[in-house]
């Protein structure tokens, strides 16, 4: 029964909640961009249109997935189970406040499999055999592996305050003030490289519909382009969950308030995603690429040297865990 | 254990919503319908094209500086050395090393897309 508990029921409890507030995150968006341009968005499907996303999901999975004569179909169909999975995972050593397994790297861990995002983009558009899916995932990983430098390195200051890379101790560092206000600069700079690492706009260069049609996933329909959506979404609350557990953690306050708490500062970094892509116009591809290798990479390589330098020339460095 | 059940779950379930996808939809696939969407037309050539170089530089460029990051993950627990002066200086070193390598790539014009 301890077992049970333990290994089937707790990661079902945290997968399943995931999904769902996934499937309404889509349907928060298409209201919020409806309101932001003066329409209503679904509201007909449920009480203020609350059944959308069931009837989005319905309605995905009994259509007819299609897979081209031409792509290379083990990978076709591998890759967005291999997308959703990944995303998913990455979920793991989240404290939320008692993460699922508490591990000493959970930081890296996380990073990693946000890393691993990459090869689901690049061989899904490869395994296609089309051109637009092609050099949609092109551009999708070249964005994504550049903003990706400055995500590492900007989790790398942030570390120095810290003092490991377990996610448990982000929040005994934040007990007396939210690292926001120390680390302000990086958190800017986090906030957009997430948004660039989620492929969102006004970074999502990758699914430009005036060239592209619609990225890396043109030749995906039905089935696997819901998961690749879920993947996508999965993404940017874990992104945005990471974000609150790195600069906006509060800890002195009851277990019981703190997932009630972290719920609503993820809520408003997300609105925050989707105002960004009612109000800004697409970036072009060359100033997208300057904006990370020409401004963030040697804004956050000093920041580095100065976070690093300023607790062992003060003789703060965080303790040894 | 939790997290080879997390994995083994996940990969379930979303193997599960596949096959659900390819087992419950009616399907009546056509020549047409199979072939790769290029707005109507018949696919002209391949779709394994050559691509443009700078984005295989990208690549290239973003490999040499997570390796060097990849040398600095392990500062946090450094810094507690007992002579933190060691740690200070190798880092030192080894941020200059990245910043000449960008301030390089800056004006060979790596950094430049399509002018």
């Amino acid at each position: 029964m301890q077992n049970l508990l333990n290994y089937i029921i707790n990661p079902l409890m945290l997968i399943i909640p995931i999904l769902v507030a996934v499937a309404f995150l889509t349907l928060l968006e298409r209201k919020l961009l409806g309101y932001m341009q003066q329409r209503k968005g679904p509201n007909l499907t449920g009480p203020m249109g609350l059944l959308q996303p069931i009837a989005d999901g319905v309605k995905l999975f009994i259509k007819e997935p299609i897979r081209p004569t031409s792509s290379s179909t083990t990978l076709f169909i591998i890759m967005p189970t291999m997308a959703l999975m990944l995303a998913l995972m990455a979920w793991t050593p989240m404290p939320m406040p008692t993460p699922m397994s508490d591990m000493n790297i959970g930081l890296l861990f996380i990073l990693t499999l946000s890393s691993l995002t990459v090869y689901s983009i690049l061989w899904s558009g490869w395994a296609s055999n089309s051109k637009y899916a092609l050099l949609g995932a092109l551009r999708a990983v070249a964005q994504t592996i550049s903003y990706e430098v400055t995500l590492t390195l900007i989790l790398l200051s942030t570390i120095m305050l810290v003092g490991n890379f377990s996610l448990s101790t982000l929040i005994t560092t934040q007990e007396p003030i939210w690292l926001a206000a120390p680390t302000w600069p990086l958190m800017m700079m986090w906030y957009i490289s997430t948004l660039a690492e989620t492929n969102r706009a006004p970074f999502d260069l990758t699914e430009g519909e005036s060239e592209l049609v619609s990225g890396f996933n043109v030749e995906y329909a039905a089935g696997p382009f819901a998961l690749f959506f879920l993947a996508e979404y999965t993404n940017i609350l874990m992104m945005n969950t990471l974000s609150c557990m790195l600069f906006f953690n509060s800890s002195n306050t009851q277990k019981e308030i703190y997932p009630m708490l972290l719920m609503t500062k993820i809520c408003l970094l997300t609105i925050g995603f989707l105002w960004v892509r009612a109000s800004y116009p697409r970036f072009r591809y060359d100033q997208l690429m300057h904006l990370t290798w020409k401004n963030f990479l040697p804004l956050t390589l000093a920041l580095l040297l100065w976070y690093i330098s300023i607790t062992v020339s003060t003789a703060s460095t965080p303790p040894l865990l | 254990m939790k997290i080879l059940m997390m994995f083994l779950l996940t990969t379930m379930i979303t193997t599960l919503l596949m096959t659900i996808s390819f087992w419950l939809p009616q399907t009546s696939p056509n020549a047409e319908k199979m072939s790769p969407f290029e707005c109507g037309f018949d696919p002209l050539g391949s779709a394994r094209l050559p691509f443009s170089l700078r984005f295989f530089l990208v690549a290239i460029l973003f490999l040499l500086f997570d390796l060097e990051i990849a040398l600095l993950l392990p500062t946090p627990w450094a810094i507690n050395n007992l002579n933190p002066e060691t740690t200070l200086l190798l880092t030192y070193l080894i941020i200059s090393i990245l910043t000449l390598g960008l301030i390089y790539e800056w004006y060979q014009g790596g950094l430049e897309w399509a002018e």
